[in-house]
């Protein structure tokens, strides 16, 4: 009997040494795969001059030309309108029965940070241990050979902002494009914004799924102890902010006066001073409406740039979110009510009643990435519940470029504005249209990904 | 005088909640007219009327008329097309895996259902009316499915089809050899670990399903003087054998999937569907060869490393070698958006959008064994029908009405009607004394810990969650 379970424990352990084994071929495969898409990926599109004549061109930012002609040059849109005259080397693509799109941009996604988000942690790059990580920047973590990038840019989005999860202070998200072959080349912004994830009153999901851990304490079924421990949290992350406002005060009077005490290097103070000092904006997780308010008092005492990812009772708090300039980017369309006995379409209507209430809003898939081409549809059902359907393409192209500080470069048809496009047979948002042309940085992108060249590879087996 | 208040609010929810009041007594009589009908079967009627008798659809024509009595549905400038089927859910199924044994087919999803689920109603107010569901994907062999329609507010007997032929799931792959999530300290690893544990853990359980029905037809035809001992195990498998129980295989490598198919021609029987089957498309032509039917997600893919090789081009690849193909939610979520998920079909690949409607309609009843009685808008069907406000393939589409058997079981008028009542219910509640803080007389108000149901169980949660 103990020569068995002898026997049996030896198994298990030779069982686990396979199991490590197996760990380390799922990760080199993994990693392999990624390679074979990086051929993919490093076909970085072609430069030129295109000329996308007859077509019609929804500018988003203003009216709809019904035939007209798109000019991309050196990367830009050199010229749009209805008489546009194209340049003798232009390549030019037929337009009729086209319609031109500006591309669309996903803004609280994770898209680069994890391949494979279950079970193989060596493709996971979401979360860093400890829960103050204000220098880790989502720029140094995106692999620009991940599949998920051709296969979220070939349904016309163009554009993402990809963020870390976990922890109270996650890191610093990046504006990526869709397209490069190293992360310099795909950086729109590289460090956009610090994520936090705001203490919350009890226990649910954050809008980057990490959610508020970190701060302990546990759970409570007390409303009333919850909301004391969430405050003592807020205490705890203002004590952040403000030793870190000290340190930078304590570093710059040294610079000034060598006779005083040196104060240490320190990277996470660092990376704080232009997100204290509203330099730059700050991404609250928040869901529920007493916590919106308080990321809007948070915000108010700080004297930060705020915007709240998540969202779900944002309309609730229009007042507070108005008045502190916060806008929100809702990334619930795809979530369930959050109670049983909700409506049935609460959180369908949330941006219809964002709209109502004049929040400035966007609508993202929230996803790590696989989904996030998905895109369109999530702003397309809003559309279906009181969104209007102007309002729900302006909630993927036009509103998250203002939101995310970059309206000037993109999110319409504009001349001068980084030639960022899609062409499609139809609607953009709907999911029966098929985008036939697209271009990142003026640059033609082939629309292929991981699976066209599966298609490709299996369609015609007998 | 707050006492009875109270228990006035009690009794209100206790019956089934305000939404079942939304339900419209038609009596299974109902006439809608002038209709842009999608029938999944013959193409698309403009300004057509369908009549429902006693839930069976009579007739489908112009200008039909119907008794008084009977309620009249004015569709005009609107859609309908077949109730939307489900042939992979875990609504209103309150436990999901057995998980202990490798091996669970005695278990029943029959005796675990919950017919006051939220996730039904939500269901229904995305366009559907029937669903196959299943036991989780925990085992090789996991337990009995129901076929039911969600007639909400109805006892859960009327929930179930009679006359569905009953079915069991199978799973292969990363949920059952339960590497998806880390073991917790002390647990010890069941057997199979391996894929080829799997399927020789499936081997295992036919081979003695074989000796059992030898037992009984030996002890039947006088061979031997003592019957044999019954066996809640092995009698589902010996009905799969006779052709009598279909199998619902979870599974997403093809070269899994393509074990079982063999399996299966090794004992003769056919496999009903093979489930999410992501990478079906790599052995069309063999699923073809055999007629089984395969249950996809449309797009879903890369959440583990066994659907890395998912492509939404399964569905047409499949489609166009003859395959029988549906769509499936496995979510309550997914489920409220099913059509767009047909949508999505005619665009990679490009299948056409009568065969894409087909995929949450006709093709799931059939897969279910129902397709005789529902699936598409055909006289002497039964009556479940959705009713749009537009194109269904339409992404600013949505439901306003959904009838089974003629019934109404969700209105969307009435939906929002009943918010202000509904509202001021939940008004009243939070004023009773329980329900307010020391201070103001109640005890200190509560955070319920079961607050949120658990409703997704998309594909790692049904094999790993529970």
């Amino acid at each position: 009997m103990s020569s068995g379970f002898k026997v049996k424990s030896s198994m298990y352990y030779s069982v686990l040494q396979y199991f490590s084994i197996i760990a380390a071929v799922v990760v080199i495969s993994s990693g392999a795969f990624a390679q074979n898409d990086g051929t993919e990926q490093n076909a970085i599109g072609r430069a030129g001059t295109f000329a996308i004549v007859n077509a019609r061109i929804v500018t988003v930012s203003g009216a709809t030309i019904e035939n007209g002609t798109v000019l991309i040059q050196n990367g830009r849109i050199a010229a749009v309108g209805p008489n546009v005259s194209v340049p003798s080397g232009a390549e030019r693509i037929d337009g009729r029965g086209l319609t031109v799109f500006p591309g669309m941009i996903d803004s609280a996604t994770s898209i680069g940070l994890a391949e494979i988000t279950l079970a193989v942690a060596g493709s996971v790059d979401l979360q860093e241990t400890g829960t103050m990580n204000a220098h880790t920047k989502a720029i140094k973590g995106i692999h620009p050979h991940s599949a998920h990038i051709n296969v979220t840019r070939v349904n016309g989005i163009t554009t993402a902002m990809s963020a870390p999860r976990g922890g109270i202070i996650s890191g610093q998200a990046a504006i990526i494009n869709l397209n490069g072959a190293t992360p310099a080349e795909m950086a729109v912004v590289p460090e956009f914004g610090l994520v936090i994830n705001f203490p919350r009153i009890a226990v649910g999901g954050g809008g980057f799924g990490g959610g508020g851990g970190g701060f302990g304490g546990g759970q409570t079924t007390d409303f009333n102890e919850a909301v004391r421990r969430r405050d003592t949290q807020v205490e705890e992350l203002k004590k952040l902010f403000t030793n870190a406002e000290h340190y930078l005060r304590a570093r710059e009077a040294y610079a000034k006066d060598k006779t005083l005490p040196y104060v240490a290097e320190d990277l996470r103070h660092d990376a704080m001073a232009p997100y204290l000092r509203g330099e730059k904006v700050v991404i609250f997780t928040a869901e529920r409406e007493r916590d919106i308010r308080g990321v809007a008092k948070f915000v108010e005492d700080m004297k930060l740039k705020g915007i709240i990812v998540g969202g779900q009772e944002a309309w609730m708090a229009a007042d507070v979110l108005k008045k502190n300039n916060i806008p929100v980017i809702f990334t619930h369309i795809y979530t369930l009510p959050v109670r049983p006995d909700d409506a049935y379409d609460s959180l369908f209507e949330a941006p219809a009643k964002m709209q109502a209430e004049g929040i400035r809003f966007a609508i993202s898939t929230g996803d790590t990435g696989p989904e996030a081409r998905d895109l369109p549809y999530h702003a397309g059902l809003a559309a279906a519940f009181g969104l209007s359907r102007e309002d729900a393409l302006k909630s993927v192209t036009l509103y998250p470029a203002q939101i995310l500080g970059v309206a000037d470069r993109m999110g319409s048809i504009e001349t001068g504005k980084v030639a960022n496009i899609v062409v499609s047979d139809g609607d953009i948002l709907e999911p029966r249209t098929n985008i036939r042309y697209m271009f990142i940085n003026g640059r033609m992108i082939p629309l292929t990904s991981r699976h066209t060249r599966l298609f490709d590879a299996f369609k015609d087996r007998k | 005088m707050k006492k009875i208040t109270f228990y006035c609010i009690l009794l209100l929810l206790i019956t089934g909640g305000s939404h079942s009041t939304v339900q419209t007594q038609t009596a299974g009589d109902v006439l809608i007219k002038n209709a842009t009908i999608m029938t999944a079967i013959r193409g698309t009627l403009a300004e057509t009327d369908i009549l429902v008798q006693k839930g069976k659809i009579t007739r489908i024509g112009k200008n039909l008329t119907a008794p008084s009595s009977v309620r009249v549905i004015d569709a005009t400038g609107k859609y309908v097309t077949p109730g939307i089927i489900d042939a992979h859910s875990h609504a209103m199924v309150s436990a999901i895996n057995e998980g202990a044994f490798s091996v669970t087919s005695m278990t029943r999803i029959r005796d675990v259902l919950n017919p006051t689920d939220i996730s039904i109603y939500r269901a229904l107010a995305g366009g559907v009316t029937g669903a196959l569901l299943l036991h989780g994907s925990a085992n090789s062999i996991g337990g009995q499915s129901s076929t039911v329609k969600f007639k909400w507010g109805r006892p859960v007997e009327e929930f179930l089809v009679a006359d569905a032929p009953p079915g069991i799931k199978f799973a292969m792959g990363e949920n059952v050899r339960r590497t998806t999530q880390a073991p917790q300290p002390g647990q010890q690893l069941r057997y199979p670990r391996t894929r080829q544990g799997v399927i020789e853990t499936m081997r295992d359980a036919f081979v003695r399903a074989r000796d059992y029905r030898q037992a009984w037809a030996d002890f039947n035809a006088k061979k031997t003087k003592v019957a044999p001992r019954r066996d809640f195990e092995l009698e589902p498998l010996v009905e799969i054998i006779e052709g009598k129980r279909l199998v619902h295989a979870h599974g997403y490598r093809s070269d899994e999937h393509l074990n079982l198919l063999i399996l299966a021609d090794e004992f003769g029987f056919k496999i009903g569907t093979l489930q999410h089957a992501l990478e079906a498309y790599k052995i069309a032509p063999e699923i073809a060869k055999r007629g089984t039917a395969v249950s996809i997600f449309a797009d879903s893919w890369g959440f583990k490393l066994e659907s890395y090789d998912a492509i939404p081009y399964n569905a047409y690849i499949l489609w166009k070698n003859g395959v029988n193909v549906s769509i499936n939610s496995d979510s309550a979520e997914r489920i409220r958006r099913l059509n767009l998920d047909a949508a999505k079909m005619m665009k990679y690949g490009g299948v056409p959008e009568e065969e894409a409607l087909k995929m949450i309609t006709l093709n799931p009843a059939i897969q279910l064994g129902i397709g005789k009685r529902t699936g598409s808008i055909e006289v002497g069907k039964d009556g479940d029908i959705a009713i749009w406000n537009m194109h269904p393939f339409s992404v600013a589409s949505r439901v306003d009405t959904t009838l089974i058997e003629g019934e109404i079981f969700f209105d969307r008028a009435a939906d929002i009607q009943m918010r202000a009542t509904l509202a001021a219910e939940r008004e009243a509640l939070e004023k009773l004394d329980v329900n307010r803080p020391p201070a103001a007389g109640g005890g200190p108000p509560r955070i319920p810990t079961e607050r949120f149901e658990e409703v997704d169980h998309h594909d790692e949660i049904d094999g790993g969650g529970r």
